[in-house]
């Protein structure tokens, strides 16, 4: 590939975005082309001769580059991995792999292109008309059509994109590096704002790099290298160039995508100096290959040395088609004529152009363009009343008739725009505070008003004010044709090169009853490709205005949201950052190879043991707990402190219990309603002090029980102070009936006998010298001590118990272990075997409400329900056939043919030697012994049988020994 | 990205914020017949225009109280809460008070939009 070198570019004064020194080379549908560092792939492909580079969305025509400026319909390329690549804006990188899409076979012999001579079978709103019946009929075409009418492909072994986003903060930011935007910037930079200057292109300057204002065509370029130097010597101003302002939001925060990282830009002020973008004619075969807008040319031309022809037919309205026709002079291009529009033509430029013997014919436009993989002639046509029409031979052709206001960001921020009948384009209006507009954009054209405007709003800006309104511009009232819309006989004059639609698709649609230009845009897709109708928008609603005898401004315009160009997923996913929380203990669950599972953002042991057996080391880890001493980490259980005289009061409004009268030391269930009286969370108090509650609650729930907490307190203004103090504790429980002698070697401050500390009561001391406090809860339903310290200790606090624990086969066990023991005791776990109508009635928690408190979050709803017949009931549940297999949790309880409830928990309890579960059932088999039917998996049906709990040791003598 | 005036953290990404739903005014649950209750909780004004809010700026945990416009999505004012309840003529304890506002009795300080 290194053998192949560009060639052929344009000289001096043309490709000032090229390395004319550098070469390097980039495969295109498998063949080798050559470039140099400073092209992008259209300019590329464009020198090595090839013309097409897409074909169209529908009739699969030919297709080549028009505007050179990332707005093309139908050059979007696949590039590696990566489809839909605008190919006119996306630098060549050496050995990337480019291919045309859309196409079956080649570019140059697409299969498909036959399509083109069925345009009459696809009409305006074929979708809806010709596949939508008889029902079903578009299941079978859809594939079809979606292979014929599509973009790029995604490739599934796509490798994963590196993608990242940063802040930007700046006083002013400045999209469009061009005329306007740097003047702007440097005014704001003057008035000491720090000042973001955006450009998409690789360079600022904009159109000075390639638009002709003067005879000499040196006058733009000299004015952008003023400018840019300026620019360089001005600290306050940071220049992004190759970064394009995707969308601009409320309070000035501007997305701008640049490479892989997408920068989230806050200003306080921003300038859109985003220029114009020049518009088509519509004319018959106006989409062959070769085909341009002036600007695009110019671009080719100046941005890449690559001359578009060798010999050029122009059509314009204005100057710019004379000073295209001098810039091909300049170039070598032959210009074979150039026709204007208007009866009267007078300029400078066209004097020029005629003064080099430019063949310039007036009152002409284009009746026909022909050729076949590109324009091989044009057939002129009067453009008032009658005359003859002439064959004009050439390979390229150019068309200046005019502009639209480049609006894309102003809208997205809220401003609205009307079509202003005397010059001819869209006039951006309503532009929201904080946001102004500079330059073309602003319909501004004539050099000195630019300068004069932009400064003015630069300089506002950087005060905090709005920018200036820009006053009508006369030297844009012969910029824009009326009506450059030039219908055939034959038709294929298109409108919008995105989506293939000519102007009698526009005329069905209106023939059709779409005359609102918003369901216009729906029926015929006009303006909703790849390109968004930035070449299309403006003449759709010529031809509506006009076929519908309506001014332009009455016809209206379509909304224009973000974002300005299309966006890589990549972009906005950024770095997938997922954040686990590890407890002051995770090192020695690792250590001791335990197999963590995620409780929410933390990460916790599910059991224990390196090798294999999951079921075994549950089993094992059970038995330990049940017969000798078990360790867990339960660090994760939510924590909170409640301190100050309302205390007591507060707990008892946010509970369902009585807490008041809680005695200094005790513990008590925590049962929490939200105002509907639906169970949200549970957890444990201690009363620490008459003034201060150490609550507990579960590692889901706690971060919105805290929040709630705090908002009803907002309204209550008790007075108290709430802290969740989740990660400042290290929690473990220790479990057992060896457990208090274990206990025992490692605390010397608290006596642990069953009198002086029994169940339910806690304690403050040290366990093995770290400050604990100690609380006698039955979770597990043996003997045990929920131990909580100061998080940093909580692995010194693991490692003494596992140490005093060694010679009483102490075992650390994990999560699994733990559902087995508390469902054998049949506790609840919140949100498992709740779920987001549970009442404290269903779940059979009734003793956990306080009958006589005035007032607890939710208790209204609570005796509401309380009167009501229920619906369901939580219920214990084993099965009558113990070899049946165990039911998982969500397999549904079934009556009849009717679903009746569902199971939310169920082991094959290892202690009991049967399958004990938890299930809602109807109220009426509440009562033990009931029978119902569970449907398992494989639709089987299973006998259970409702029975009392707890399932192991009802009377609870366990656990206060 | 629109920004709010938290009263604590000052101006801040709307994304750290979180609506906590209208203010209203919590009927006297012994007095309330069920079907009261039940408006209470589940039914909102959900006017056309402005909306009094409790909103939480999450990443400190710090609930307030905003006035919004739900034509216009402008964030009219916020506040503390113990402002608003001074606002409203009932400092001290008990339920945040009032069901939407009277915009007469609001100044316009600290608007931001």
């Amino acid at each position: 590939m290194s053998t192949v070198r560009p060639e052929g570019r344009l000289g001096d004064g043309f490709g000032l975005l090229i390395d004319r020194e550098g070469s390097l080379a980039f495969t295109f549908d498998g063949k080798p082309v050559a470039a140099h560092p400073g092209d992008v792939i259209a300019s590329a492909l464009y020198a090595g001769g090839r013309r097409v580079i897409g074909r169209s969305f529908k009739y699969h025509r030919p297709r080549g580059v028009a505007s050179m400026a990332g707005h093309e319909a139908n050059a979007l390329v696949q590039v590696g991995h990566e489809p839909n690549v605008p190919a006119d804006l996306t630098p060549v990188k050496a050995g990337i792999e480019v291919r045309g899409i859309n196409v079956t076979g080649s570019l140059d012999r697409d299969l498909m292109a036959g399509l083109g001579h069925m345009g009459r079978f696809l009409p305006a709103g074929f979708y809806y008309r010709s596949f939508f019946r008889p029902k079903g009929a578009w299941k079978k075409w859809e594939p079809i059509i979606r292979r014929m009418a599509g973009l790029g492909t995604i490739a599934q072994s796509a490798p994963h994109g590196d993608f990242d986003k940063r802040y930007g903060f700046h006083d002013v930011a400045i999209v469009g590096g061009g005329p306007a935007g740097m003047t702007a910037a440097l005014a704001a930079a003057a008035g000491g704002a720090s000042v973001l200057l955006v450009d998409e292109m690789p360079a600022l300057g904009g159109s000075l790099l390639y638009a002709r204002t003067d005879e000499g065509g040196a006058a733009g370029r000299r004015r952008a290298d003023d400018l840019k130097g300026r620019i360089g010597a001005e600290p306050r101003i940071t220049v992004m160039t190759g970064a394009v302002a995707t969308g601009l939001f409320t309070d000035g925060w501007l997305s701008v995508a640049q490479g892989s990282r997408l920068h989230k830009v806050r200003a306080k002020r921003v300038v859109v100096a985003t220029g114009a973008i020049e518009q088509p004619a519509v004319f018959r075969n106006n989409d062959l290959p070769g085909i341009m807008l002036v600007s695009g040319g110019q671009r080719l031309m100046r941005l890449y040395g690559v001359a578009p022809g060798t010999n050029a037919v122009i059509l314009t309205c204005n100057e710019d088609g004379y000073g295209y026709a001098l810039d091909c002079l300049d170039a070598g291009v032959a210009v074979a004529a150039v026709l204007d529009l208007r009866p009267d033509p007078d300029g400078p430029l066209r004097r020029a152009a005629l003064a080099r013997g430019v063949r310039c014919l007036k009152d002409t436009g284009i009746g026909e363009a022909k050729g076949g993989r590109t324009v091989e002639a044009v057939v002129t046509a009067p453009a008032n009343g009658a005359g003859s029409a002439e064959t004009i031979a050439c390979d390229h052709v150019a068309v200046a008739v005019g502009y639209t206001p480049n609006g894309a960001l102003l809208f997205h921020a809220g401003a609205f725009c009307r079509y202003d009948e005397e010059q001819f384009w869209n006039r951006i209006e309503d532009l929201p505070a904080g946001v102004g507009a500079a330059g073309a954009v602003a319909c501004l054209w004539d050099e000195k008003r630019v300068s004069d405007h932009a400064g003015d709003a630069g300089g506002a800006a950087a005060r905090g004010e709005s920018s200036p309104a820009a006053a009508p511009d006369p030297a844009a009232g012969g910029l824009n044709h009326p009506h450059p819309v030039f219908p055939h006989p034959q038709g294929k004059a298109f409108v919008d090169l995105d989506e293939d639609l000519t102007i009698d698709d526009i005329l069905t649609g209106l023939k059709d009853g779409f005359t609102d230009i918003q369901l216009l845009k729906r029926y015929t897709t006009l303006g909703m490709g790849p390109s968004q109708g930035r070449h299309s928008a403006v003449n759709g609603v010529r031809i509506a205005a006009r076929a519908t005898g309506r001014g332009e401004a009455s016809v209206g315009s379509t909304t224009n949201r973000p974002p300005y160009r299309s966006e890589k997923l990549g972009l906005l996913a950024g770095q997938s950052f997922e954040p686990v929380r590890h407890t002051a203990m995770h090192r020695r669950h690792v250590e001791a190879g335990a197999r963590m599972m995620p409780a929410g953002l933390w990460l916790r042991p599910a059991h224990y043991g390196r090798n294999g057996d999951a079921e075994a080391a549950i089993a094992a880890e059970v038995k330990a707990v049940r017969e000798g001493v078990g360790l867990i980490d339960v660090s994760t259980l939510g924590g909170l402190e409640v301190r100050g005289p309302d205390a007591a009061e507060f707990v008892d409004r946010m509970y369902t219990w009585a807490y008041a009268k809680q005695k200094v030391g005790r513990c008590r269930y925590l049962l929490m309603t939200d105002e509907a009286g639906v169970v949200i969370d549970d957890g444990v108090a201690v009363r620490l002090h008459e003034e201060h509650y150490y609550l507990t609650a579960t590692t889901g729930g706690v971060d919105g029980v805290y929040r709630e907490m705090l908002r009803e307190n907002a309204s209550w203004g008790l007075a108290v102070d709430i802290a969740n103090v989740t990660a400042a504790y290290a929690a473990v429980n220790l479990a057992g009936p060896k457990s208090r002698e274990v206990l025992a070697t490692l605390v010397n401050d608290i006596d642990l006998s069953n009198v002086a500390f029994p169940y339910m009561e806690a304690r403050e001391g040290h366990v093995a010298g770290i400050p604990a406090r100690l609380m006698r809860v039955g979770f597990v339903g043996e003997l045990g001590y929920e131990i909580h310290v100061p998080s940093l200790q909580g692995e010194a606090l693991w490692d003494a118990i596992a140490e005093a624990g060694r010679g009483h086969g102490i075992r650390p066990f994990g999560v699994e272990a733990q559902r087995v023991l508390r469902l054998e005791k049949g506790h609840i776990i919140v949100g498992q075997d709740t779920d987001g109508l549970t009442t404290p009635h269903e779940a059979a928690m009734g003793w956990a409400l306080a009958k006589k408190k005035p007032f607890y979050v939710g208790k209204k709803a609570v005796d509401i329900q309380g009167a009501k017949p229920q619906e369901r009931r939580l219920v214990g549940f084993t099965l009558k056939d113990q070899d049946a297999p165990c039911p998982k949790e969500c397999h549904l309880v079934i009556e009849g043919d009717r679903i009746a409830g569902r199971v939310t928990s169920a082991v094959r309890s290892p202690n009991l030697g049967r399958v004990v579960g938890l299930a809602y059932v109807p109220p009426e088999k509440a009562e033990a012994g009931s029978d119902f039917q569970i449907r398992i998996e494989g639709g089987r049906m299973v006998e259970a049988e409702t029975v009392p709990i707890p399932f192991y040791d009802p009377d609870n003598r366990r656990q206060e020994v | 990205m629109k920004l709010m005036r938290c009263p604590l953290n000052g101006e801040r990404n709307i994304s750290e914020f979180v609506c906590g739903g209208e203010v209203k005014a919590m009927p006297d649950p012994d007095k309330a017949s069920d079907a009261d209750w039940g408006r209470y909780l589940f039914f909102e004004d959900n006017p056309d225009g402005e909306i009094v809010e409790w909103w939480l700026h999450a990443p400190s945990s710090y609930w307030f109280i905003a006035r919004r416009d739900t034509r216009t999505e402008a964030v009219l004012e916020t506040m503390t809460v113990q402002e608003w309840r001074e606002r409203q003529g009932t400092v001290g304890s008990g339920q945040a008070q009032g069901q939407s506002a009277d915009s007469q009795a609001h100044g316009a300080q600290g608007t931001n939009g």
